[in-house]
């Protein structure tokens, strides 16, 4: 099963380093990492996506709260989070009529032309998984050539809600 | 006043009480020993062994016999790699460490410079935290946490990294006076309500068990420990990293559990219904195979690490904390009882063991060393050992009496520990009778700290278990690959005595039973180090054992009748 595992550390140089290395020594696969800054002063917040064997995952999620650096960890479920990834896509458009049809589906998905050459179209676009995959998945017909994305990030949807410790 | 880095370490360290480091000077490490020189009074011993290695060791050594946070310290590069097996060592025993590693400038940091690693991301996965201190402002707090972090909650090692120009650099100093770490809160008192629900699980079981891991000795609390098995009736039962934490000659002592344990213990846990464990991680020695381990028990689970609750073994009353806060709480809730039906249980256990044969006459056997070095020092003495058959041996057979007199490598296993963690002990507590029970193979693997013991005119006794072999693995060889001993003899050994005395020290060679226990008598009177070389018969096997993979309930190499 996935889980989103939500990370409040201290910005401390090593830390990435520290978390990563829990996850890789247990075998488990990264889906993705996003790290940035949060509401407070010094201290980051880390989104992981991963999955894995349960009673595996909750012994990593026991080992982050070891870490010195690591003020709390969240395995955040699902149900009760809004969960966003940016993605910049660049496409190959060989003629108009493809160009448009591309422009229409970017349309269709509240995505964004953000740059254009004569036969490439670059695509911004946020949403969850399933949009994301979703536009993905229509435009790789007409020739994928770079695909960049932020990793996911997560937020509960109310104060108290959506987690479990 | 504006103090240099180096000059910030050393009242830094008179601040934490350090009363002596071990190390090995180097380049890069240069400015801190020079200004151990500059210093009028130097607030601690400044002892120089022949390794890194043996340096850590020691301070490991120390840290377990007294309790306090050892302290080492090497150069850049070579120097602090050296340090690898040791802070692994430390960390897997849990045992509060302060590391200093030299580093090149930090100008020239990340550029494969002369002796240059980048040892604070080699040791991250092994020492409960580390540092680089990039600038001197920030070294006398890194200080004050390190050894916070390393002795409170689950103790670790902890490693500082320290680049030269850092520690030339001048700052004012202030030692800080506490430390704030959001992260860091380590919980201390149990919840009252699980500690209610242990108790009346206790007053309920029928036959319950408890286990004494080295949580017990690392919070000092052996006394509550004894009041609550005693109160109760209920048997104790020691984990390896247990051993002292409870009297051996005690009649609800049942021995230790495990591998290489004792047929009783292993036994009676398996017949538990309920387990109290302390201040133990259910490690796969003691285990065995997890699945038949203790089918009828619940279990109730008391440590200061929430990691180590369920990791193993599920578990039915968890407590995080302190133990021997705990352990004097829950002792307010137990009641007095008997258990006499379950102890007659356990007794028969005891009695189906047929005793093992007496020796035969003239042979001398660890066995029997071990049964002299019991009478002689009769529990007080700070046994340290290397690792591998003798360790066993020591384990199973001395009689331990008090915490912190039973000093050896748990989780690592590290050949090559034994000695200078016994140089270590020694410092630690000169007045106590410092036994290293050793092998030929592991002595070798840091045989130079010859040298620090002899040079310091430390009385340690080394008694070298000599069997011409790497014995534990050759029993495996003989038991499980039909005698193919394959890299196992040690044949091309030196002459202990010799190199012994080429260090300058003494060294007695014992062939038979008898001559044993006069020559300990004498290597004790005589004050000073002494090595007893015991030739001992090669194919000595470690018995009773667990096949690994096994239930622990099965031993080989015990006959029941």
């Amino acid at each position: 099963m996935k889980h989103t595992i939500a990370i409040l550390v201290e910005d401390q140089p090593g830390v990435m380093a520290r978390v990563a290395s829990l996850f890789t020594r247990r075998g488990f696969n990264i889906e993705s990492i996003a790290v940035g800054h949060s509401e407070k002063a010094g201290i980051s917040r880390m989104t992981i996506i991963t999955s894995g064997d349960e009673k595996v995952l909750e012994q990593v999620t026991k080992q982050l709260n070891k870490l010195i650096d690591v003020i709390r960890v969240r395995d955040i479920s699902p149900r009760n989070v809004i969960e966003r990834e940016l993605i910049l896509v660049k496409v190959h458009t060989d003629s108009l009529s493809i160009r448009a049809e591309i422009i229409q589906l970017v349309e269709i998905f509240k995505a964004k032309v953000v740059y254009v050459e004569r036969d490439t179209l670059t695509i911004e676009m946020s949403g969850d998984e399933e949009k994301v995959s979703g536009l993905l998945e229509l435009i790789k017909p007409f020739g994928i050539i770079e695909i960049v994305r932020t990793g996911r990030i997560a937020i509960a949807r109310t104060k108290n809600n959506g987690q479990r410790t | 006043m504006e103090l240099s880095g180096t000059e910030i370490i050393v009242e830094s360290l008179k601040q934490e009480k350090v009363k002596v480091i071990f190390g090995i000077i180097g380049a890069a490490i240069m400015p801190l020993y020079d200004t151990f020189g500059k210093t009028k009074k130097l607030p601690f011993e400044n002892i120089l062994t022949r390794h890194e290695q043996g340096a850590i060791h020691a301070a490991d050594g120390y840290a377990r016999a007294t309790g306090e946070v050892g302290v080492c310290i090497a150069t850049s590069g070579p120097g602090a790699t050296n340090l690898v097996t040791g802070l692994a060592n430390a960390y897997l025993d849990s045992v509060p460490l302060v590391a200093f590693t030299g580093q090149v400038p930090t100008y020239m940091v990340g550029n494969d410079a002369f002796q240059e690693v980048d040892i604070t991301g080699i040791t991250l996965p092994i020492t409960k935290n580390n540092y680089i201190a990039r600038r001197v402002e920030d070294l006398a707090s890194i200080i004050k946490e390190a050894f916070y972090i390393a002795r409170s909650g689950r103790p670790g090692p902890v490693l500082i990294d320290l680049p030269k120009d850092v520690q030339q650099a001048k700052c004012q100093f202030k030692y800080p006076d506490k430390i704030n770490r959001k992260g860091y809160k380590p919980s201390c008192k149990g919840h009252i309500r699980q500690i209610k629900a242990a108790a009346k699980k206790i007053m309920e079981a029928e036959k319950p068990v408890i286990i004494a891991g080295g949580g017990i000795i690392n919070a000092n609390a052996s006394e509550e420990l004894q009041k609550v098995a005693l109160k109760t009736n209920i048997p104790v039962i020691n984990t390896f990293m247990g051993l002292g934490s409870f009297p051996k000659n005690h009649p609800l002592y049942l021995g230790m559990l495990g591998m290489y344990g004792q047929y009783t213990a292993n036994r009676t846990i398996s017949s538990a219904d309920l387990i109290i464990a302390l201040g133990t991680r259910f490690d796969d020695r003691i285990t065995g195979n997890l699945n038949q381990f203790c089918p009828h028990a619940e279990v109730i689970h008391i440590d200061i690490d929430p990691a180590e609750i369920g990791k193993n073994v599920a578990v039915k009353i968890p407590i995080v904390g302190d133990l021997k806060h705990i352990l004097h709480q829950l002792n307010d809730y137990l009641d007095e009882r008997k258990n006499s039906s379950w102890l007659a249980e356990i007794k028969k256990i005891r009695e189906k063991i047929t005793p093992q044969l007496e020796e035969e006459k003239g042979e001398l056997r660890p066995k029997y060393i071990i049964k002299c070095i019991n009478e002689f020092f009769k529990g007080e003495a700070i046994i340290v050992t290397d690792v591998g058959q003798h360790q066993m041996w020591a384990a199973n057979y001395c009689q331990f009496m008090h915490p912190r007199t039973f000093i050896s490598s748990g989780g690592l296993g590290t050949m090559g520990y034994g000695f200078p963690a016994a140089i270590g002990a020694k410092f630690g507590c000169p007045k106590k009778p410092v036994v290293c029970i050793s092998g030929d193979g592991s002595f070798q693997m840091n045989i130079q700290e010859l040298a620090t013991a002899i040079y310091n005119r430390l009385p340690i006794i080394v008694v070298l278990m000599n069997n011409g072999y790497l014995g534990m693995v050759r029993q495996l060889q003989e038991l499980f690959c039909d005698r193919r001993y394959v890299s196992t003899s040690l044949a091309g050994s030196p002459d202990f005595i010799k190199i012994v005395e080429g260090y300058g020290g003494v060294g007695f060679r014992v062939n038979k039973k008898e001559e044993f226990y006069p020559i300990l008598e004498k290597a004790y009177g005589m004050n000073q180090f002494v090595l007893i070389d015991c030739q001992i018969p090669q194919e000595e096997n470690t018995f009773p054992m667990v096949q690994p993979g096994s239930s622990i309930n099965k031993m080989m190499g015990v006959e029941q009748s």
